[in-house]
């Protein structure tokens, strides 16, 4: 009696099974065609990150350091590059950064528009939420099964799991950014009857800017962790070496590529973080 | 001429809005359709006009409706009924495309908390309206810098509108709204948020400003003391209805209810009324050449003690005398022109009360009126200025 009858089942799993199936059989073409997109747009990425001497890397790493945060700041970026270098994970940090950017990138050009939609359009405002809860709660490896059933092993399927997983803050915090505007500003905008593509480029968009990069920090942030998930389908890089790591059980390995990722963690937060202070303007 | 005409305006909020205006309709209060509808009635049935170049001020307290009206007449809020007519065409009739070419060319509006762009130097938010007009760069520029000039904030016009204080502001939100030079200019309470002395300084300023733009404004208070100092005309808003629309004296001469007389009372009058509606119209006056004797009869006749020499010609006055002067002049065979007394004072018709006061606390004769050539048209008693002060 304690037990839930087994005569009553839903196999809701089966559905989207045959689902996922039905979209890798019979639209092979558009899948194909995406993968190929994203196939070209990371290795673009990667050769240009790569062609890129290292100390010019840390050159600029210091630089944008120092002139968003301060000359400490700056100094302490370089250190946590260079100690990234000499564990000899440079190479393998660059790879992370190419995926970690092209992922960001795809988000931030499906998100930021998704999210002035929803701002705008009460009726999508109330389909994409209840969407975007479900993807925040999902643990991240389930996002890994239909990227390997639509794009198999490789980068992209990793590309694609990230970009999913890494879409959500973005959107909801561009929603959150129009929708706190000034309601004065707004009808002073109003008042003088722009086009809607004018009041939002000239006065929402950029008023909203602060809380939008808060969303792009958020995001990339969330890239970072799931492209070091999502090396167990294929991603090189940072995670990769983790990954073997926890196979082998080798600590030292396990250490030298977890303290990397971490620092490059706190870099790429910190930097896009000051980046959305220089934003912030006061009333 | 007229400029606008509002013809029973109602603005309902709500979410069925058609309903509450039955209601309405068949002659419910507000509170009664609240109470049923849950519906709020921001104003109802509002009808007035308002005439070209005029100063149109709306007063009424917090709650009365005055910023949702103001808002109907740009469409900020979209009425639920009536017809707003501006320069005799339903603005309500008017698809996006005109309401943004009425919005962009007609009417201009300044905000209570000034709704300045945070992210824009003061000088790009005077640009704003033009760049929305799609006005070249060179040229908004150019005028943006001449209006920034003319309110007065020349020097600041690469300054981030943070670093300005309220009265700047304000300026600032005043400039933007003149460079797209609108026929009408809404104003929404725009200086209650500024410090009385700030205050009195903009009044002046928009004072001057309007005396050379003769813009159509319609604004908005509060504050009794500031309605009646810029309105030509006022309109008394209560809970969402037009309690009375006359100009400053008719409203303080003939409050129509208890609820203006309320309002108006702890108002300054003597910087409302003019000395035009405290005197006596064609008072007593002496022709110069008048026989001495035939004028002490005129001034015994009347209740006055002083009575005005004037030139029958021109009008003008040239003296005053009083029954011990004319006395004199009977005595002794004098012209009236020998005894009268030159040091009258006078004031323009157009004067207001506490100027007059401050004349008359100088003198001991009544204060003569002029009119703009100079003519004789009235006097004003002591008794009659303490009268029009309580």
């Amino acid at each position: 009696m304690n037990e839930f009858p087994e005569i009553f089942e839903l196999n809701a799993g089966d559905y989207v099974e045959t689902f996922v199936k039905w979209l890798t059989t019979d639209h092979m073409a558009v899948f194909d065609s995406i993968r190929d997109g994203i196939l070209a747009f990371l290795l673009r990425m990667q050769s240009i990150i790569s062609f890129i001497p290292w100390f010019v890397i840390i050159g600029i790493v210091f630089i944008a350091g120092w002139r968003l945060k301060g000359v400490r700041s700056g100094l302490f970026y370089t250190l946590m590059l260079l100690t990234i270098g000499l564990l000899g994970y440079w190479n393998d940090t660059l790879l992370t950064i190419s995926i970690v950017l092209t992922a960001v990138i795809i988000s931030l050009v499906i998100g930021i528009p998704f999210g002035i939609l929803s701002a705008n359009y009460k009726r999508m405002d109330n389909i994409v939420r209840p969407v975007l809860d479900a993807m925040q709660t999902m643990p991240s490896f389930v996002y890994l099964i239909p990227a390997i059933m639509l794009f198999g092993l490789g980068m992209v399927p990793a590309v694609f799991a990230t970009t999913i997983y890494a879409l959500p803050p973005v959107i909801r915090l561009t929603t959150l950014a129009i929708n706190s505007v000034s309601k004065e500003m707004i009808e002073a905008a109003e008042s003088f009857g722009p086009t809607p593509w004018q009041a939002l480029l000239k006065v929402e968009l950029p008023q909203a800017m602060p809380t939008i990069m808060a969303g792009v920090n958020q995001t990339t942030m969330m890239a970072m962790a799931m492209v070091v998930v999502s090396s167990m389908i294929g991603a090189k890089g940072l995670g990769y070496s983790v990954l073997i790591a926890i196979n082998r059980t080798d600590i030292a390995m396990g250490f030298d590529a977890g303290i990397s990722i971490v620092f490059l963690a706190i870099i790429i937060d910190r930097l896009t973080q000051s980046i959305g202070d220089k934003f912030r303007h006061d009333e | 001429m007229e400029k606008i005409r509002v013809e029973n305006l109602t603005k309902i909020f709500g979410k069925h809005p058609q309903k509450a205006l039955e209601e309405l309709e068949k002659g419910k209060k507000r509170d009664e359709i609240l109470k049923e509808t849950h519906h709020t009635v921001g104003i109802g049935n509002v009808s007035f006009s308002v005439h070209e170049g005029e100063t149109f001020v709306i007063m009424g307290l917090s709650g009365s409706g005055k910023s949702t009206l103001i808002r109907c007449l740009n469409l900020l809020n979209k009425p639920t009924a009536g017809k707003i007519f501006v320069d005799d065409e339903n603005i309500l009739d008017y698809d996006k495309k005109a309401l943004r070419q009425f919005r962009q060319t007609k009417i201009a509006m300044v905000f209570q908390h000034f709704g300045l762009f945070s992210h824009r130097s003061v000088l790009e938010n005077v640009e704003f309206g033009l760049e929305i007009k799609k006005m070249d760069k060179e040229e908004r520029v150019t005028k943006s810098l001449e209006m920034l000039k003319a309110v007065g904030l020349e020097g600041w016009e690469y300054h981030k509108v943070s670093a300005l204080s309220g009265g700047m502001k304000q300026r600032v939100g005043l400039a933007r709204a003149l460079a797209n030079e609108p026929e009408i200019i809404l104003m929404d309470e725009p200086f209650s948020a500024l410090d009385p002395l700030i205050r009195r300084d903009m009044h002046t300023e928009l004072l001057d400003l309007q005396a050379k733009l003769k813009k159509t404004i319609i604004f908005i208070t509060h504050d009794v003391n500031e309605a009646f100092k810029l309105g030509d005309r006022i309109a008394v808003l209560k809970d969402g209805e037009m309690v009375q629309i006359g100009t400053p004296e008719e409203i303080l001469d003939n409050p129509a209810d208890e609820y203006i007389t309320n309002f108006i009372e702890d108002i300054d009058r003597s910087r409302v009324l003019r000395a035009e509606n405290i005197m006596r119209k064609r008072s007593l006056k002496i022709g110069k050449n008048t026989a001495a004797k035939i004028a002490l009869e005129i001034l015994n006749d009347s209740d006055y003690e002083h009575g005005f020499i004037t030139d029958r010609h021109d009008n003008r006055i040239l003296g005053v005398v009083d029954a011990d002067d004319l006395l004199l002049a009977i005595k002794g065979k004098l012209p009236i022109a020998e005894v009268m007394h030159t040091d009258f004072v006078s004031v323009s018709e157009d004067a207001y009360v506490k100027e007059v006061l401050e004349i008359a606390a100088a003198t001991k004769y009544p204060v003569a009126v002029v009119n703009g050539e100079g003519e004789y048209v009235g006097r004003i008693q002591r008794a009659a200025l303490l009268k029009a002060l309580v």
